[in-house]
């Protein structure tokens, strides 16, 4: 009987027969409606990417040519060239090429003639003008310059020969990042397990949110605060030369990473199971040895998570670090200024001109910086995954 | 807290002693707990002996947990806990203010109701406790595990695999390591509340067998809901009700001829 009635009324909703979205259309909708929002998220993401990476594909391909001194083609040859070969010499995209008559293509050609007729005697002769700065070779090797005594990094994107090396900028991002972490993660690390477990209910109702609070502060007025007191108080004490370097932008820039590792951090380790924390006093550990030989360790894989959205924050942040420092120097000591890469691209993007190799190179930074960020997420996730797996006994 | 100096007594579920009477490990005297205002404990006195498993049983709620709680001082973690009255171990008051907590818990072991391995191996679970007290030696440190994972019927199924997690453990085989934590540290008492009741009727009938082999070398306080396991492995029964101390005496006594008729109803089953 009962067969029989399943059979018959599949359609009718019997007991629940109905299936997917005709049982519980509302929650079928809602369902669809997260999911859509989920995914646009995603799309935003991979949109962004190929925004930013498009704009600089020249530049990876190495179809840029940023050599000040570059062969002139005289206007009265237009009609020797083929038009691909005009196109390429006058810069032009094939829509660009297109809608131009021959007047306004003649015109370019004079205005190109003129430009070069212009650069000044003394560089006619240097090599440094011949050069292309956007090849890989120049913008990843050092190089001796006219005026120069040794081959250096040098970041000078403005200028009549444009210096494109960019291995100062890493370094100064790598310095800056590192800095920051090295004081936000132990700090934030630390006041999360004394929040977690340490503090009495009065201190952590007081403390948690205030240090939270800190996140709320603009990067802007951060970096105003460093800028003015931090720089100077820190010079007095620790007797540096340079006001403004590296060390005191790592250590403003802590101020921004700190609420978030603390944040993350103390959320896991508070939902490690009391019945953990239990266990360990009831062998006769301290509060103490209890947080740190136990709840610390279950909670790893959360406060690694922790740390690597330090990470993230503090190669991208771009206020805090514009305001304190900004000399794109090559130096590896942290008392020397330094320039970040996110830096770099907000101060100069303004002035950039919009497809000229100057932006292209920006846009450049911005997407090996997304890169990097983006691979550095995901080999977190993995040593998180790997740790939960080991602790969970899986194999 | 000096060592006991009472002389080891041959008990057996044959030839019980009563509780109350003579020397013994534990005394509890008019001892009241209060959780904020409510009163969760109300002048329970009883002694419990060394070398014996004494059940506690009752209804949900009487207060068993709590009193257990009170023999390590657990309740301290717990805000707002007020104590009136003595708990004695050993003659010495452990609510005395020179005690030192640690030091109490590492002679009172525990084990929860709920098996809680620490998320780490299951040779560094056991080890813990005997780092914890300054042991380093590898070699102590292996024939502590050891002893402790044989003592605890566990060894047999564990020992080719010491260095994996605990939590890849079955929860039968997780209860029985945390009494192997409990035992490597050879404390003197070992309470446990309701250690078998989240195990299946075969785990339960190992941690049965491995708390009448505990009794020969430790004090057992054991919590139980289950009549039968508490007439199966211990030899005194301390029968709670909202928080009182109802009656107390031999298993066999409390189960065949209860004194008072809450007793009886609550063993036979009338009520709980
Ligand atoms: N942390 C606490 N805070 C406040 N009240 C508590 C706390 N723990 C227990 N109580 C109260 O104290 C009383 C005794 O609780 P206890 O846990 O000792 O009971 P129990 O006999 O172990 O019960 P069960 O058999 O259900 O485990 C109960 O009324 C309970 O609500
Ligand atoms: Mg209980």
């Amino acid at each position: 009987m009962p067969q029989q009635q399943h059979q018959g009324k599949l359609t009718s909703g019997w007991m629940g027969i109905h299936r997917g979205h005709k049982a519980r259309p509302l929650e079928w909708l809602a369902e669809k409606f997260i999911f859509l929002v989920s995914l646009s998220t995603i799309l935003m993401v991979f949109l962004i990417f190929v925004f930013v990476a498009r704009e600089a594909l020249p530049i990876f391909l190495g179809k840029e040519n940023s050599a000040l001194i570059k062969p002139v083609i005289p206007p009265a040859d237009i009609d020797k060239l083929k038009s691909e070969e005009l196109r390429a010499y006058l810069n032009l995209t094939e829509k660009q090429f297109q809608k131009m008559d021959r007047e306004t293509k003649v015109d370019l050609m004079l205005v190109k003639q003129e430009a070069q007729s212009e650069i000044p005697e003394r560089l006619l002769n240097d090599p440094d003008a011949k050069l292309n700065t956007t090849e890989w070779g120049a913008m990843l090797k050092p190089r001796q310059w006219a005026s120069y005594n040794k081959p250096e990094y040098i970041w000078q994107p403005i200028g009549q020969i444009h210096k494109y090396n960019i291995i100062p900028l890493f370094v100064g991002s790598l310095k800056i990042t590192i800095i920051g972490l090295l004081f936000a993660v132990p700090l934030a690390v630390g006041a999360a397990i004394y929040i977690s477990q340490l503090a009495r209910p009065r201190v952590r109702e007081v403390v948690k949110p205030v240090i939270e609070m800190l996140s709320g502060i603009p990067s802007v007025v951060v970096g105003f605060f460093a800028l003015l007191i931090m720089a100077t108080v820190m010079q007095k004490v620790f007797g540096y030369e340079t006001r403004l370097n590296a060390f005191v932008a790592g250590v403003a820039l802590s101020f921004s990473v700190i609420p978030l590792v603390f944040s993350i951090a103390e959320d896991a380790l508070t939902s490690v199971p009391r019945s953990y924390t239990q266990g360990a006093l009831a062998l006769g550990a301290s509060r103490w040895q209890t947080a740190w030989q136990i709840v610390l360790p279950a909670a790893t894989p959360g406060v690694f998570a922790a740390v690597v959205l330090g990470f993230g924050r503090a190669i991208g942040e771009t206020m805090i670090v514009l305001m304190v420092c900004s000399a794109s120097v090559m130096s590896w000591s942290i008392f020397d200024s330094a320039r970040s890469i996110t830096t770099t691209i907000a101060a100069e993007m303004a002035e950039a001109v919009a497809g000229g190799h100057h932006y292209r190179i920006l846009f450049m930074l911005g997407a090996i910086l997304f890169a990097v960020t983006f691979v550095s997420n995901m080999l977190g996730e993995l040593v998180i995954h790997r740790l939960k797996h080991k602790m969970e006994g899986k194999r | 807290m000096a060592e006991t100096v009472l002389p080891k007594l041959e008990v057996t579920p044959q030839n019980p002693l009563v509780v109350g009477a003579g020397a013994s490990l534990i005394e509890i005297s008019n001892l009241s707990l209060f959780y904020g205002k409510s009163r969760a404990l109300k002048d329970v006195s009883l002694k419990i002996r060394e070398r014996v498993v004494t059940a506690f049983i009752g209804p949900s709620g009487c207060g068993k947990s709590t009193l257990l709680r009170c023999l390590n001082r657990m309740n301290d973690l717990i805000d707002g806990v007020r104590i009136e009255g003595s708990a004695k171990i050993g003659g010495h008051d452990i609510y005395a203010p020179d005690v030192d907590v640690i030091e109490l818990r590492k002679r009172v072991g525990m084990v929860f109701q709920k098996s809680n391995p620490f998320p780490k191996s299951i040779y560094d679970n056991v080890a813990y406790g005997l780092k914890l007290q300054g042991v380093t030696s590898k070699g102590e440190l292996d024939t502590a595990v050891e002893q402790s994972l044989i003592g605890a019927a566990l060894w047999d199924e564990v020992k080719d695999r010491l260095q994996s997690s605990a939590l890849g453990l079955s929860g039968g085989q997780q209860q029985r390591l945390c009494i192997a934590r409990a035992i490597a540290v050879k404390p003197e008492i070992i309470l446990m509340d309701e250690p078998a009741s989240a195990l299946d009727p075969i785990a339960t009938s190992r941690v049965e067998d491995l708390i009448l082999e505990l009794r020969k070398d430790f004090t057992i306080v054991i919590v139980t809901h289950n009549m039968q396991q508490a007439t199966r492995i211990s030899d005194e029964t301390a029968f709670f009700y909202m928080g009182e101390l109802i009656e107390s005496g031999p298993t066999q006594k409390i189960f065949t001829m209860p004194k008072q008729k809450r007793t009886e109803d609550y063993v036979t089953g009338r009520f709980g």
